[in-house]
């Protein structure tokens, strides 16, 4: 049976993978818009509370506690305000890519070494300017695993968005599960699974180079 | 008119600083003078306040009561940034940016005031060739690829890059390694003599302050100044227990490094012995006559020939031994 079905999945994918390239876009897009959107707020949140220490306990305890609510049950509970679709999702994405982003941002800049930062007050930089030109850039590379981490976080949890009519590869996911018997069942299921994986790899692979790149040259190892 | 780069006197009146929940300042009721283009050495232990006597001074570490004026102009009153923009400051860790190319590091202070592209690029590779480092291989490298005696030269050049009028120093060779150390310090001196800033320079190691300083505060808890004067004055005549100790042995091999031989009178020259230029030390003297064993060393003036002679006793002399007569020992 199984043998009967696998051999199927050539012929399936042969007829839908514009659907599977579409849904796959659809799911990087997902991914992307949530962890643009969580760099922001996060890299905002861990520069906001990186010093202080009861903000910093706060914002990373709550950050831990959200993570740990199940994406079904954050979907579910985000529908009647939200509706369904793109903002359920891309909330709960942005919701689940915090805590790695604000973790991270917070470690990467008290982890710049203190003679740095005063090596610079004592030039007469700005404490604005200190954080942006020096601070920034130094914890740069720890950011940027955290918004690696985050990513692939969101890959996986983005599967679940079509739960509430997101968009992305959990479609196929989902049609696969709740059409369990039919011929194409395994197929769909396969498909989604698969293709997520995949993409993770892609997504994972890209952020080899924008670590590289985006690293300043002389932090480079 | 003097130039205006040149140093400018700073003066710290009953500074202090009180941490809260701390019996005692940390600095307490600190007076000193800097005249215009000294190089003051501040001196002591570990912990004895000396460096957040020196971070007052560009409020680093702002002062707790108490002012502190550079020629004229009270500190406490100007913005902190603005300030600092006019003092060099050079650290222990020495505190390059690792992100930044040694020309950018460099370019700091210049690009905080605004200077031009042209003026910033000029003045880089003119400080970079001031601490002999070729501009050409170094102005865009990064820190990490320099070796610590030079990143430690570009600390100093990146200090000096406004030329600012006072320099803060903590410490600026205490992580190198003796023999580049001692380089260092010999350029440092060469470089001062040139540029003549007003320089405040905190250091633990009192070989180092009697090699560099014009004036040496010897600091002891809460940055009490114990004694505060020229190398030579300290050396000679400590003003107390803690100064001699501090100083410890070899005082007398200390000062005869600070008097050049031809401050001294010379006996006349035997033909035999070997010689030393005008311009060496007393200690240089020193060192020969244990070298060779023999009774005395000739000097040569500038143009080359034999002025006279020193003897072990002409050597003590100076350091204002009582002389004994010549052969006469028991």
């Amino acid at each position: 049976m199984t043998g009967l079905q696998l051999a199927n999945l050539d012929d399936f994918l042969a007829r839908r993978w514009e659907d599977v390239v579409e849904l796959a876009l659809q799911h990087l897009a997902a991914v992307a818009i949530s962890l643009a959107l969580a760099t922001a707020i996060g890299v905002l949140i861990g520069l906001l509370v990186w010093d202080r220490p009861v903000p910093r306990s706060v914002s990373l305890t709550a950050a831990g506690i959200a993570i740990t609510i199940p994406s079904l049950a954050l979907l579910a509970l985000l529908s009647p305000v939200l509706g369904l679709g793109w903002a359920p999702t891309i909330v709960s994405l942005v919701f689940y890519s915090l805590l790695p982003i604000v973790r991270n941002t917070v470690v990467g800049l008290r982890e710049v070494p203190g003679h740095l930062v005063e090596s610079a007050r004592g030039m007469g930089m700005t404490p604005a300017a200190v954080l942006l030109r020096i601070q920034l850039p130094l914890a740069w590379p720890v950011i940027v695993t955290g918004i690696r981490v985050a990513a692939q976080l969101t890959v996986g949890i983005a599967a679940i968005a079509a739960y509430v009519a997101g968009p992305g590869l959990g479609v196929y996911i989902f049609r696969g599960l709740s059409s369990l018997g039919s011929v194409n069942a395994l197929n769909f299921a396969l498909t989604g699974t698969l293709c997520v994986v995949l993409l993770a790899l892609l997504i994972d692979g890209a952020f080899v180079l924008i670590t590289r790149y985006s690293t300043p040259r002389g932090l480079r190892a | 008119m003097p130039d205006p780069t040149a140093g400018v006197g700073i003066e710290l009146s009953d500074v202090t600083k009180r941490y809260p929940g701390q019996e005692h300042g940390a600095v307490e009721d600190f007076s000193l003078r800097v005249e215009p283009g000294e190089l003051l050495m501040f001196v002591g232990p570990s912990g004895c306040g000396k460096t957040t006597t020196m971070k007052m001074i560009n409020r680093i570490i702002e002062p707790t009561s108490g002012s502190i004026t550079i020629d004229g102009e009270d500190v406490l009153s100007l913005d902190p940034n603005e300030l600092r923009r006019h003092i060099g400051y050079v650290i222990q860790q020495i505190g390059l940016f690792p992100h930044m190319t040694i020309a950018e590091n460099i370019a700091t202070v210049p690009k905080l005031l605004g200077w031009s592209k042209a003026r910033v690029a000029d003045r880089v590779d003119e400080l970079l060739r001031t601490v002999a480092l070729d501009p050409g291989v170094f102005a865009h490298r990064y820190p990490k690829q320099l070796s610590g005696g030079q990143q430690q030269r570009v600390g100093v050049a990146r200090a000096l890059a406004a030329d600012p009028p006072v320099m803060l120093m903590d410490e600026p060779f205490g992580a190198t390694d003796p023999i580049t150390r001692l380089r260092l310090q010999e350029e440092f001196r060469r470089l001062q003599a040139d540029i003549g800033k007003t320089i405040i320079f905190v250091t633990h190691d009192f070989d180092e302050a009697v090699r560099l300083g014009d004036r040496i505060a010897v600091l002891s808890e809460r940055s009490r100044i114990e004694q505060c004067d020229t190398p030579a004055n300290i050396l000679a005549d400590p003003a107390n227990e803690y100064v001699a100790g501090f100083i410890g042995r070899g005082a007398g091999l200390m000062r005869l490094a600070l008097i050049p031989i031809g401050e001294v009178p010379l006996e006349a020259p035997d033909d035999s012995s070997a010689a030393l230029g005008v311009q060496d030390s007393l200690r240089d003297a020193l060192d020969l006559l244990v070298l060779t064993g023999g009774q005395r060393v000739n000097v040569t003036d500038e143009s080359g020939s034999v002025a006279g002679s020193l003897t072990h006793a002409g050597i003590s002399a100076a350091l204002g031994a009582p002389r004994l007569p010549t052969g006469t020992a028991p």
